[in-house]
């Protein structure tokens, strides 16, 4: 019942979030939806018995992401560009709408396998040995390391001052 | 009624619609990495939902979350990167004056 309840409340604040990014007239505003949105989806992934996701969400994408884009938000407010829509409001609308209704009639006529059991709690423990255990995906680990390593070089050699 | 995976499903799928409607229509370049920041934020909550209601004790989709996060977190430093040099040349971070490669 209380899962129910924190459900419903969690998905029309990330709703809530993700329209105040469409719709705010500044971008800073959108910014800040953009993090109630963020926060929202870190409380579903607690309501989805993965607590070790929802940590990560908040530190990652409420911690680092959000300060990024801010960050270049106040390095670029000389563009005073505001949070405009383009030529292509009304197609992007369509589009919008119509993948919303295909992907909603896909998912609710599909009959997804089902399991009764509970999800496990906590779930850092199984993740790490999934990862880093006899029959994990260390390569994959290393890989996406040796991704963010790239990334941040990448970051910074384009960003850099010439 | 108990919410179960249909309910996230639908949740994802109208995440994912208005970051679709504000990646395709907005001019400002910032605001369109937040749009494509909101749909994987999306994929992520389907992929949590499956993990939880279809395979709860193998947790691959939370596996997969896992590797989504790090390839947003990489997505995200250079297409700020990106941005900020743009802004660097042209002043400007309309995309529908930045029109260099534009066909």
């Amino acid at each position: 019942m209380g899962l129910n309840v924190a459900f419903w409340i969690l998905a029309v604040t990330a709703f809530a979030g993700a329209l105040a990014v469409v719709t705010m007239r500044s971008v800073f505003r959108a910014a800040l939806g953009l993090i109630l949105c963020f926060l929202a989806v870190a409380g579903l992934f607690f309501t989805l018995s993965a607590d070790f996701l929802g940590a990560v969400q908040v530190l990652i994408y409420v911690g680092a992401i959000a300060v990024l884009v801010i960050l270049a938000i106040m390095f670029t407010h000389e563009a005073e560009c505001g949070n405009l829509s383009g030529k292509f409001k009304l197609p992007a609308l369509l589009v919008a709408t119509l993948f919303l209704g295909l992907a909603g009639w896909a998912m609710l006529a599909t009959h997804w396998p089902a399991s009764s059991a509970e999800g496990q709690l906590p779930t850092t423990a199984a993740l790490g040995s999934l990862l880093f255990g006899q029959d994990g995906i260390l390569l994959a680990v290393e890989i996406a390391a040796l991704l963010l390593l790239a990334a941040i070089i990448g970051a910074i050699a384009i960003a850099r001052e010439k | 009624m108990s919410v179960g995976l249909e309910y996230y499903l639908i949740l994802s799928a109208a995440l994912f619609s208005t970051g679709l409607y504000g990646a395709l229509a907005k001019k400002n370049a910032i605001v369109i990495l937040m749009c494509i920041e909101i749909m994987l934020n999306a994929a992520n909550i389907a992929l949590v939902a499956f993990s939880r209601f279809s395979t709860p004790a193998q947790m691959s989709g939370q596996l997969l979350v896992i590797f989504s996060i790090v390839v947003a977190a990489a997505e995200v430093s250079v297409g700020l990167a990106i941005i900020i040099a743009i802004f660097r040349h042209y002043k400007d971070i309309n995309v529908s004056r930045i029109n260099l490669l534009k066909w």
